[in-house]
């Protein structure tokens, strides 16, 4: 009888180990598959867009502003104007939201009585999920005309729109991990900033935000990944124009509205077809670049905290 | 919550089994109101029919008919020879009919002083060749551009006949459609722009408010404006144009007794309402011509 016992809790032992090993293997397949996509995108952008590199030759495409795939005088691949339209919004976007944002994070996290925190907190994640679209009809219609009186232009159809609506889609990102960071700064550092004489003030911009500045860089960086990567909005509300922009108050085109415009009318596998894909590898090279980074910086900062 | 999905899944079914026939309509941005319009009408009189009609552009529905991925391609320009070789390529036979006429649209905003533009003039500014209005007998205000994207139809149309297949300003905005430029020119004190003649007018058949058409006069002659039907029939408008669609080889069944709804004089009245104009002078032949 014992025999018999100890055979059924040794089969037990081992059905149980299968189990354990299956769904280790399921959930390792699982992070494989994420990482496999990534590589799949990758190359897809790669073997798509290379043939058009080749026959181009990358000068016509990174050192020419004038971008005109379809003229019936001379056709013209440059994407630089774009480059320089993506970097411009951006730019624009994150002198607005970092500083509104850290300030906002900093008021959540340290300054708000719990019940503010409770009624700002949601609001904040309803403004994370406006669609694009809404905020780019919100551009046209009020936004443009009130940028066009305030600057006396003609119309509002220009970078610092695009700039403005970047800003309100990148601020939700960058309050919550930057009040993240800040929370987690010990309590310890602030108890003993104010026993040493510092009041609330100093404490938080002497002693809390420095300590939680690699997780705000971080953020920052997500935020820019996200206003580099925006389509819909900038579409509607910067007007598209494809020169090269001379002011913030010129209206550009992004890399992001220029696929978006022109990828649906190209003969699958023509060059036009293609050089989208290098503006589309472009673009996916530089929100990569973006996110590597935070990663790293938000790694150096939990090692830190450790 | 079962039988919550058996219910859905039997209505699915049953509607299915109603709507036998489904045409995709694909194209024109131009075209979209006006096709929409007249397919809520047939479908009213032939509920076993089903049409659904997106936009995207005249590029865009000429790239579906290629790729066989459409019944009916609306267009607003004719298909370009390299396009018609690409369907054949795919064993597409593109079919045109002639839908209606458009008298294209050079709009300003209202308070804009201009009388009226001839042709060449109307090229210089869209080319960006004139940049001021004072130059054309306007106000002393920089000119701004309102156009269409490239997929457009009416952006091709344009540039052959009115720019010379020269390349646009760069300096031109590229708007999503005809009505945002509209609103972009009403809004815009300097603003140019050029749209379908269907997108002037309001719900009540009024030019819009704060919109003005700008009546175009060719080489010596006088200025003439598109919202006088004659002049549209007449020819004498110098940038009106055929509305097409495009389908696969000779139309039958579903797609052949649409199109004769839209040719028909009831269809042709929803035209007009939609504010185009009937097909008239040789398009009329060509759609014979096609068996229509």
């Amino acid at each position: 009888m014992i025999n018999q016992y100890a055979a059924s809790v040794k089969s037990k032992r081992l059905w149980g180990r299968l189990k354990e090993s299956f769904f280790r293997c399921f959930f390792q397949l699982n992070g494989v598959f994420a990482v496999l996509i990534l590589i799949g995108i990758f190359s897809l952008l790669f073997i798509e867009g290379f043939p058009a590199l080749s026959k181009l030759g990358v000068s016509r495409f990174f050192f020419s502003d004038v971008w005109n795939p379809s003229s019936f005088e001379k056709e013209a691949y440059g994407l630089l104007a774009m480059l320089v339209s993506t970097l411009m919004v951006t730019l624009g976007a994150l002198v607005i939201a970092v500083p509104v944002g850290i300030a906002a994070a900093a008021y959540i996290a340290d300054v708000a009585s719990p019940r503010m925190r409770e009624m700002v907190k949601p609001v904040i994640e309803i403004l994370a999920g406006i669609p694009s679209v809404v905020v780019g009809f919100l551009g046209i219609i009020v936004v443009g005309p009130a940028l066009a009186r305030l600057f006396g232009a003609s119309n509002g159809l220009n970078a610092v729109n695009g700039s403005l609506l970047l800003a309100v889609m990148a601020l939700p990102t960058i309050i919550s991990i930057s009040e993240d960071a800040i929370m987690a700064v010990p309590q310890e550092f602030k108890s003993a900033s104010l026993a040493l004489g510092a009041n609330r003030w100093q404490t938080l911009v002497r002693v809390t935000l420095p300590s939680a500045l690699s997780g705000i860089v971080a953020s920052v960086m997500l935020g820019m990944g996200r206003a580099i990567g925006e389509t819909m909005t900038v579409l509607m509300a910067t007007g598209c124009a494809p020169a090269m922009p001379g002011s913030f108050l010129d209206s550009v085109r992004t890399m992001t509205s220029t696929i978006a415009i022109e990828l649906g009318e190209t003969v699958q596998g023509g060059i036009h077809y293609r050089s989208l894909f290098v503006i589309a590898f472009v673009l996916f090279l530089m929100t990569f670049a973006v996110n590597l980074i935070s990663d790293v910086i938000l790694q150096k900062y939990q090692k830190v905290k450790r | 919550m079962k039988k919550c999905m058996l219910i859905a899944l039997s209505v699915l079914l049953a509607g299915s089994a109603l709507a036998q026939d489904f045409i995709q309509i694909k194209g024109s941005d131009t075209l979209i109101n006006l096709v929409q319009r007249l397919s809520e009408v047939y479908m009213e009189q032939n509920p076993n029919t089903a049409i659904a009609v997106t936009g995207g552009g005249s590029g865009v529905g000429i790239a579906a008919l290629i790729a066989d991925r459409v019944q009916i391609a609306n267009a607003s320009r004719p298909m370009k020879a390299k396009e018609k070789t690409a369907a054949r390529g795919n064993g597409v036979m593109p079919y045109e009919i002639v839908i209606g006429i458009d008298g294209l649209s050079v709009v300003v905003s209202a308070d804009n002083g201009i009388e009226s533009l001839s042709m060449a003039q109307v090229g210089q500014i869209f080319r960006g060749e004139v940049s001021n209005w004072k130059a054309v007998g306007g106000p002393d205000r920089s000119i701004s551009l309102y156009g269409r994207q490239a997929n457009s139809g009416t952006f091709v149309f344009f540039q052959e006949h009115v720019l010379g297949k020269k390349d646009y300003s760069p300096q031109m905005k590229r708007m999503n459609g005809n009505a945002q430029i509209v609103e972009g020119v009403i809004a815009d004190r300097s603003g140019i722009g050029y749209v379908g003649i269907g997108y002037v007018y309001d719900d009540k058949g009024n030019v819009r408010d704060g919109l003005k058409v700008v009546p175009v006069s060719m080489a010596g002659g006088d200025a003439v404006s598109p919202l006088n039907a004659e002049n549209v029939k007449s020819g004498k408008y110098p940038i009106a144009r055929a509305l097409y669609q495009y389908v696969n080889g000779k139309p039958k069944g579903a797609v052949k007794a649409f199109i004769q709804f839209e040719l028909s004089p009831a269809g042709q009245k929803v035209v007009e309402g939609m504010s185009f104009y009937p097909v008239s002078g040789d398009y009329v032949e060509q759609n014979q011509k096609a068996g229509f």
